[in-house]
């Protein structure tokens, strides 16, 4: 090939390359405007509740749209207290399940086993919202509430959560609902970051004479505890942004109550319910800025999971 | 009195009881679950349901128009999301060494893949539905793209960086330019993988309700028009669900059995599709 062909044949390939490199940065680079789009598209939104109640919108639970008088107090409180009974449940028995998956069970179950949790978090949520009204509901009236009202109802200082009428629907069966839907992503972090432990670390614990019990609770939870506060966090968020689950079984009564198992209202099923029923533009900004709140509140959360998350492989990689 | 020895033991038999418990206790929701959508859709499925039209309230028919519509507006979803997702993933394992982008990209795309879905409805109403001024299919179709997006880009980083760099290296050495080596060697080498993401991805937004209450709505009736609000199963499971109506409720069951075992297939596929090709290298 002459010199001055191989020169056009170079330069065509360098046009190329930073023509491709150019495009793929500018497909990376939308990713954050969309964040930016996101965050800029909801406040223009709710301006018009912002300017009108201003921070009175957080703490008044006044919630009426033939007065125009809107605050955000009880779907913020049921999203925060659905999310921590979800965390609370889901906890124990995501470690239990993770533990499981490292440690005890066979190899050739392992593989089978952790398909059919991932499983559970491939059903839509709209599917647990259905069992949870049709099938869970019903029962949890009949069997579970009357004797959580008989128990614990005359209690001194728990027993408030747990008086009233047993009705199956309400705070207390959104929250175990949601337990079952963020018990797959919390158990499957923490099954991947006990795994990241090095065996060596283990097996001087297990030649020491340690019990399995003593090794997971002593190395390996102290060892990945980043981690596993990570896919807290990460199960947190998926719990506080959850709708349809949520909007079938928590009663949707903008009202406060101390009883779990009065109905309630959060945030995402109160934007599901009445976004498109909202006449007037005040009504209509007023759940935008619902909206506004809940990205905002998740996003904090998802970074502090991501952060936590990075915080480990990191450290990972500089003792290894 | 337990010596320590024993009582070591015992506490050891606890936990790893409470464990098996718990794995049990996880499993138990899945079968349960699982057999209510069989117990209840099995018998609502009939060719009907396939072949007519979403009916009014106490009469026969079917899901056909909702079928269709959720199938046209994950497609059209898929479609958009997945040439920016695969791209934008190629920058962060190919470009991302240096400079500020590529972490901060990686950083809000991993936010982004749990952010609430029911957020990105509102986002898409406030962009496009407010501005074109009725509910449409295309709302439907963008807002799903926009959950599809961050999987894909998730799962086309991962792949890309588990291919050899030895692979690049020899196609750099043979002369080829960096927009040949990473089209023509590396995204093939990684090809499964990208697959599976992208299978991953259908899966999640082929059962999301949330973001189409705001976008596409619902359409009692037949209707291709992107223009126009559209039929969709999540949508309309919601809707019949919640309603009085005994007909509604069964053919509610029916359409959650489809949706159910159709997303959760699709996962499986995935999976098997990416185990085969990973362990050919």
């Amino acid at each position: 090939m002459p010199t001055f062909l191989r020169e056009v044949h170079m330069k065509r390939h360098n046009l190329l390359d930073i023509l491709f490199r150019n495009v793929t940065r500018l497909s990376a680079f939308a990713v954050l405007m969309l964040l930016v789009a996101i965050i800029v598209s909801l406040i223009i939104g709710s301006l018009p509740s912002i300017k009108t109640f201003g921070f009175r919108f957080l703490t008044s639970a006044e919630w009426n749209p033939v007065t125009d008088e809107f605050g955000a107090l009880v779907p913020i409180v049921g999203t925060l207290v659905t999310s921590a009974i979800a965390l609370l449940i889901a906890i124990p028995v995501s470690f239990g399940i993770a533990l499981f998956l490292t440690e005890l069970s066979p190899r050739w179950l392992r593989r089978p086993l952790g398909i059919a949790i991932e499983l559970l978090a491939g059903i839509p949520s709209i599917i647990y919202g259905m069992w949870g009204l049709f099938v869970f509901a019903p029962l949890f009236a009949d069997y579970v509430q009357p004797w959580l009202i008989e128990k614990l109802g005359p209690l001194p200082i728990f027993g408030p959560l747990f008086q009233g009428i047993p009705m199956g629907i309400g705070v207390l069966t959104a929250g175990i609902i949601l337990a079952i839907m963020v018990i797959p992503f919390i158990a499957s972090v923490m099954r991947d970051v006990f795994e990241v432990v090095p065996t060596l670390l283990k097996e001087s614990a297990y030649g020491l004479g340690a019990t399995t019990w003593e090794v997971m609770w002593h190395v390996v939870l102290p060892y990945t505890k980043i981690g596993v506060a990570g896919g807290i966090m990460l199960g947190l968020g998926r719990a506080l942004g959850e709708t349809m689950a949520v909007t079938f079984v928590i009663g949707n009564a903008h009202k406060l109550s101390a009883s779990l198992l009065m109905p309630g209202n959060s945030i995402s099923s109160a934007l599901a319910n009445e976004f498109n029923e909202a006449v007037g533009e005040l009504y209509t900004s007023a759940l935008v800025e619902l909206g506004l709140i809940l990205f905002l509140i998740t996003f904090i959360v998802l970074s502090l999971a991501r952060y936590m998350l990075y915080m480990l492989t990191k450290r990972e990689g500089s003792t290894t | 009195m337990l010596t320590l020895y024993a009582r070591r033991r015992l506490i050891n038999a606890i936990g790893l009881g409470i464990s098996a418990l718990a794995m049990l206790f996880g499993l138990l929701w899945l079968g349960w679950i699982l057999w209510t959508l069989l117990a209840n859709g099995l018998p609502q499925l009939s060719m009907a349901v396939l072949t007519q039209m979403t009916p009014p309230p106490n009469s026969a028919g079917g899901l056909l128009n909702a079928i269709a519509g959720s199938l046209m507006m994950t497609f059209l979803a898929a479609l958009i999301g997945t040439p920016i997702g695969i791209l934008a993933g190629t920058y962060l394992a190919e470009f991302g060494q240096r400079g500020w982008l590529a972490p901060t990209t990686r950083f809000i795309n991993d936010v982004l893949l749990s952010a609430p879905s029911i957020v990105i409805g509102l986002f898409i109403y406030e962009m496009y539905v407010i501005k074109i001024g009725h509910f449409s299919g295309w709302a439907g179709a963008l807002a799903l793209s926009i959950l599809v997006i961050p999987i894909v880009i998730r799962t086309t980083e991962n792949m890309l960086r588990l291919v050899p760099n030895t692979l690049r290296e020899a196609a750099a050495a043979l002369g080829a330019p960096q927009w040949k080596v990473i089209n023509l060697v590396t995204l093939r080498a990684a090809r499964a993988g990208i697959i599976t993401g992208v299978l991953l991805a259908v899966a999640r937004i082929s059962g999301e309700t949330a973001p189409l209450l705001f976008t596409s709505l619902n359409n009692q009736f037949w209707s291709s028009d992107m223009n126009q609000p559209m039929a969709n199963l999540p949508v309309v499971i919601f809707q019949f669900a919640m309603s009085p109506y005994q007909d509604w409720q069964s053919l509610a069951w029916a359409g959650a059995l489809l949706i159910t075992f159709s997303v959760l297939s699709l996962n499986i596929m995935a999976r098997v599709l990416f185990r085969q090709k990973s362990t050919t290298y």
